[in-house]
């Protein structure tokens, strides 16, 4: 009792036995999720996961049906002011004040963090962080779909905040803007991220863990290596043997090769040792976890 | 500073914003200036006739209810309109994500809206002072009631449409406000005295606050021996007043608490369901 106080105590995001239930519907069954100060952490799951309630749960958009939680040692259905300042949200799709210009808006919405935030982004050095400033003058409705996200980013990034939501930051970007977002992620100070995507490269890339929600439940939680570990044992060998092709997925590849030579000599060709990949484990896990499909 | 004086002057820049974007916008513009730009002509080419009981013209005796269509239809179904869309947009949520960011939100719609009345109340009143003969812009008394009633008047039709705007489901339901309002108008003496319609419809178009803004506006623009064609054949300043500022109390205290509803339960879910209804409309 007395560590789960502590860990909810030091931890941005805390949940223990999280469920949400629509009707008859259960969406999430159980979750347990921890997301430490200054720490990425990345929400994968196919559709229909829970991903999108669980971090509308979090930033008091929706009521929970049950469990603990916690943000920011607050719970969510009671956050106050002084609370939300704290937090940054990008939801999936905003289209909102599309009359509005690029800075007009930024320079509005700063005026309610000033009150609560020792330190508040000027707008125009925002601007440029997401790589806005060709566009600042612009009307919002006339931005393509990425500099859209970025300025949504950018709204969430305004008050510096302890915790930033990112639900699917990057669907519909095409690889230019995404490798572009991602850096801009990577340049973000001391603020945590929880995020979600069902873009596998995306998680491996931004998170610093990995946590697979598949059904409403978390099936995976750890870094990627971590994962990658829980199916490393079956890494996959091949090789040409006096011109025949060989495949063997062993549990310890390197006593399996050095095993070969000792036996086969300069006969071994083609050698070619992949150790299980976090798509292998992701794929892996969701055909475990996922009820069979009508 | 504190953070709600903070809020409530970032809602004041809102209004000021947005009723800037409406103003220069050419076609948003005249989408509130058609109706009563064309009920004026009417009046202009048609109301030669005299207003019954009085030697005035039918015409110049309208402009004054015109003014008050126009201020309810811009004030309350521009509100509407707006917190609807505002909805499907995600602009709602946005304020949710925002410390203290709703009440900014409302303050900024509502003074946004009513700035907006005002203007196209000027808009229309100063040409019509020009060519309509009778109105009375040479009077002091004009302006003062004409600032008084168009304020009170505000203040009754807006959370109406606050209201409105917060349970409306879609942009689409709105229409059959704007057809209700349409029924409102005939019944209201807008274009002809109220005391021609049988008893029970005068009594249901004083039951809202269009008949009292323009009874307000009429006693602000037209000579004073126009009172004669009036119900009880006088002004009525004060139930007029009473009249407004009981609707205003009563629309303030159900506007607070129906938007507090609408924007808790406010989410991104809801926001993309309500846009999907939008596209499936649109297919």
């Amino acid at each position: 009792m007395k560590t789960s106080d502590n860990q909810r105590r030091s931890s941005v995001v805390h949940t223990r036995g999280l469920r949400m239930r629509y009707g008859s519907t259960d969406v999430l069954k159980g979750v347990d999720l921890t997301v430490a100060p200054g720490e990425v952490v990345a929400l994968l799951g196919p559709n229909g996961a829970g991903k999108t309630t669980t971090i509308e749960i979090l930033e008091g958009f929706r009521t929970r049906s049950d469990g603990q939680v916690s943000v920011l040692g607050v719970d969510p259905d009671h956050g106050d002011e002084p609370w939300r300042a704290r937090l940054g949200v990008v939801l999936q799709s905003w289209r909102d004040h599309g009359r509005w210009r690029v800075r007009e808006l930024l320079s509005y919405l700063t005026l309610f963090y000033e009150p609560y935030r020792e330190r508040v982004f000027d707008p125009d050095e925002l601007i440029g962080l997401v790589g806005l400033t060709d566009h600042a003058d612009r009307r919002v409705g006339t931005l393509s779909g990425g500099q859209r996200r970025r300025l949504d980013v950018a709204v969430g990034l305004i008050g510096h905040p302890d915790l930033l939501f990112l639900d699917e930051p990057t669907v519909g970007f095409d690889p230019e803007a995404r490798r572009e977002f991602h850096e801009l992620l990577g340049r973000l100070p001391g603020t945590a991220v929880l995020l979600t995507t069902h873009d596998l490269a995306e998680a491996e890339k931004l998170a610093d863990r990995i946590v697979i929600l598949v059904s409403g439940r978390v099936v995976a939680d750890g870094t990627a290596a971590e994962l990658a570990d829980r199916i490393a044992g079956e890494a996959e060998v091949r090789y040409r043997l006096h011109g025949r092709e060989h495949v063997h997925s062993v549990p310890d590849a390197t006593s399996y090769v050095r095993e070969l030579f000792a036996q086969h000599g300069t006969a071994v060709d083609d050698l070619e040792v992949r150790r299980a990949s976090l798509e292998d484990v992701y794929l892996a896990l969701v055909r475990e976890s996922e009820p069979v499909a009508a | 500073m504190n953070p709600r004086a903070v809020a409530v002057r970032a809602g004041l820049r809102r209004g000021r914003i947005e009723f800037r974007h409406t103003m220069t916008n050419a076609g948003e513009l005249m989408g509130w200036l058609w109706l009563p730009v064309v009920a004026l002509i009417v009046m202009y080419a048609f109301g030669d006739g005299a207003t019954p009981g009085v030697d005035f013209p039918l015409g110049a005796q309208a402009v004054p209810g015109i003014l008050a269509m126009n201020a309810v239809f811009t004030g309350l179904v521009g509100l509407a309109m707006t917190l609807t869309l505002d909805r499907e947009d995600g602009t709602l949520l946005r304020a949710r994500a925002t410390p203290h960011g709703v009440l900014a939100y409302v303050i900024g719609k509502v003074l946004g809206k009513a700035a907006m009345a005002v203007a196209v109340v000027l808009l229309v009143l100063l040409p019509a002072m020009l060519v309509f003969d009778g109105l009375q812009p040479g009077r002091l008394s004009t302006w003062v009631t004409l600032t008084w009633v168009l304020l009170l008047g505000l203040l009754a039709v807006l959370p109406i449409g606050a209201i409105l705007g917060a349970v409306s489901g879609n942009s689409q339901s709105l229409g059959f406000v704007t057809l209700l309002l349409m029924a409102l108008v005939a019944v209201s003496g807008v274009f002809y005295p109220i005391t021609a319609l049988p008893g029970w419809l005068q009594w249901l178009g004083q039951a809202f606050p269009l008949y009292w803004m323009g009874l307000g506006l009429r006693s602000a623009l037209l000579p004073d021996a126009l009172a004669a064609a009036e119900a009880g054949g006088s002004w009525r300043p004060t139930e007029t007043v009473l009249a407004l500022g009981a609707s205003a109390v009563v629309g303030f205290t159900l506007a607070s608490v129906t938007l507090r509803r609408m924007a808790r339960r406010e989410s991104g879910s809801s926001v993309a369901a309500r846009r999907e209804r939008v596209a499936q409309r649109l297919d």
